[in-house]
């Protein structure tokens, strides 16, 4: 343990609270800058869908895990910012300037789907939301002009003053890279400054932060634009990533993983989004290796043994790795599981880790587990 | 010119009129005492001020301003705060945010201002945080300082609640029932703080209590009620010796 002595206000304002911080997070920066090098390109890939759905895990954050206001529609910001970037260099507008434009236009209709949410709560504006996701995808699917309908939509690669960045290559890696640290910076700043304040206020209590003179209705608004906008920002390089993008790629199963990486990076805090978006990103490798290399093996642990029906284990298994909904129901359980056991996600089971060996023999199980309280008054909703 | 009037202000659910045609004015540096049976109107009267819920008749004034019809953000900004019969505290955030949510109304710095964290939201962050640190020794919260409210005993609570409505340095403060939850010794402790709020901040208070010995030792004046009904209005000795009071409420 290390005791901290107050000395200055700076302490609880500057992001990096210490020296492990600057030795923690240099490490893991200098380790994500020197991965493209080291890594395979499939696993450069993987690392640069984690860096976008980080992007969009944040944003989610910032929305449902500090204002409170739950959202199943961001798939709907994301294509937003996709078709923004995919139509606007059609018409031959340069990066530089669709890249900002997908972040304002996602931006000004987060705005717009926050006033409609300022009279709902809980289950209805999650209705609500998951409304919106379908009304965006639709349009996409018929605004031919500009969507190409259900055809779907050819991104070229990003020019960048002459330079081209592959979607596969080193230069795009830097630039997802660079734009999650930072929108991860701009969400730090957020939530260390009054406004992040006032959206915390507005989750824990909004009769109690109305009494204190925080206007709801500009503060959730605000929420849902700065959300959305991140989430459009991503959508933008999730469209290059693809390279092509198609109204069926924005469904609510989409909108659906985003929950999933904040519910089960942890919805307590920044670290939680990219946590969140390793897991996710990372089951499809996993199921992968579930359908394949797991039957292989065992297969040929049967043949070893002599099993006579050594092929058909291994047949039987790989249909089971292969099944249609097997994706969906891991992601199920897993989901049900985190939330009895581990309701602050990955980051959670982290902080706990670390502080048993903070604390080593000392530690005592009883110190994360919340005191049943029966203190909450009827809100006056 | 009273610092809060409220002129003939009814309240009514339905066919339940809550408050009935009640008007008072809060002069500026009293502790001002509604007291009363459950179900007088007393915290009803708290939320029609806070504008919380719409008085069905009458008018409210603070400083000669009209709140009858303001949005409930508003009138924090104009200097009245409030502390809530069950606790309401931002509960997964520490003592020092929740004091610091208490600045709201004082914020300098705009939104786009804070996303960028500009050196003025930096100066503002001082500022703030030397206030709130004010508060914080006032009520005697140092150890609590970065404790999350979650973990907090009750007792703790109801101080942390009153120190986020100081931050708000208000002009009025409402405060709905102090002592409710407090053993005795903390009860002792909210009679000095409330006398000290009012000689060290200059605040006036308006609050609903049950606890008598507490009423008798803060109070300038004590309103009685009665189903949304005035039944006295006095010094706290002439109150407690009412006909009416002690019929409806204190017994003999």
């Amino acid at each position: 343990m290390r005791p901290i002595f107050q000395t200055d206000y700076d302490q609880d304002i500057r992001l990096m609270r210490h020296r492990g911080y600057w030795w923690s997070y240099g490490t893991l920066l200098l380790l994500v800058l020197l991965a493209p090098f080291v890594v395979g390109s499939y696993l450069q890939s993987q690392i640069v869908f984690v860096f976008i759905y980080s992007i969009v895990g944040v944003g989610l954050l910032i929305l449902a895990g500090f204002t409170g206001q739950t959202s199943l529609g961001h798939a709907a910001f994301l294509a937003i910012g996709a078709y923004t970037a995919g139509y606007m260099q059609r018409l031959g507008v340069p990066f530089l300037v669709y890249l900002p434009l997908s972040v304002i236009l996602s931006g000004a209709v987060g705005a717009l789907v926050g006033f409609p949410a300022l009279r709902l709560s809980g289950i209805y504006l999650v209705i609500a939301t998951i409304a919106f996701g379908f009304i965006i995808e639709e349009v996409a699917a018929r605004w031919e002009s500009v969507t190409n309908g259900n055809d779907g939509m050819r991104v070229k690669p990003i020019e960048f003053f002459g330079v081209t960045l592959g979607r596969e290559g080193y230069g795009f890696y830097y630039l997802c890279l660079g734009l999650l640290m930072l929108v991860l910076l701009l969400a730090l700043n957020i939530l260390r400054s009054p406004t992040g304040r006032a959206f915390v206020a507005i989750r824990d209590s909004e009769i109690a932060a109305r009494s204190i003179g925080v206007n709801l209705a500009v503060y959730k608004v605000v929420a849902f634009s700065i959300s959305a906008a991140m989430t459009g920002l991503a959508g933008c390089l999730y469209a290059h990533k693809l390279s092509f993008i198609s109204p069926e790629m924005f469904t609510l199963l989409l909108s659906l993983e985003f929950v999933i990486v904040i519910l089960i990076g942890g919805i307590g805090s920044l670290h939680g989004a990219v946590l969140g978006s390793i897991f996710v990103v990372m089951v499809d490798p996993f199921l992968g290796y579930l359908k394949d290399d797991v039957p292989r093996t065992i297969g040929k642990l049967a043949q070893a043994f002599g099993a006579a029906n050594a092929g058909a284990i291994q047949d039987t298994l790989s249909a089971i790795g292969g099944a249609a909904g097997l994706k969906g129901a891991i992601y199920g359980v897993i989901i049900i599981l985190f939330i009895i056991f581990e309701p602050y996600g990955l980051y959670g089971r982290w902080l706990k880790i670390r502080l048993y060996f903070e604390l080593f023999p000392l530690y005592k199980k009883a110190t994360f587990r919340r005191q049943k309280t029966y203190l909450k008054s009827e809100r006056n909703r | 010119m009273s610092l809060l009037r409220l002129d003939a202000i009814s309240l009514s659910f339905g066919g339940l009129t809550a408050v009935d045609g009640v008007s008072f004015a809060v002069e500026r540096g009293e502790i001002f005492t509604m007291i009363g049976p459950n179900g007088a109107g007393k915290t009803s009267i708290f939320n029609m001020i806070s504008r919380f819920y719409q008085p069905s008749e009458g008018r409210l004034f603070f400083e000669d301003i009209e709140i009858t019809s303001m949005p409930p953000h508003q009138i924090a900004e104009l200097g009245i705060a409030r502390t809530f019969q069950n606790i309401e505290l931002f509960d997964n955030a520490t003592v020092l945010d929740n004091l610091l949510v208490g600045r709201h109304r004082h914020r300098t710095t705009r939104i786009f201002e804070d996303i960028l964290f500009l050196p003025k939201v930096r100066r503002a962050e001082y500022a703030d945080r030397y206030r709130v640190e004010e508060v914080i020794e006032f009520l005697d919260l140092q150890k609590y300082r970065d404790l999350v409210i979650a973990n907090l005993p009750y007792g703790v609570r109801k101080v942390c609640e009153l120190a986020r409505a100081l931050c708000t340095e208000p002009k009025l403060l409402l405060l709905d029932e102090p002592s409710s939850g407090l053993n005795v010794e903390e009860t002792d402790d909210m009679v000095y703080w409330i006398n000290d709020i009012r000689s060290e901040f200059g605040i006036t208070v308006l609050m609903v209590e049950h606890d008598m010995t507490l009423v008798n030792r803060v109070s300038d004046r004590v309103l009685a009620l009665n189903y949304g009904h005035v039944l006295a209005l006095g010094t706290p000795h002439e109150v407690a010796h009412d006909r009416a009071v002690i019929a409806a409420y204190l017994g003999t």
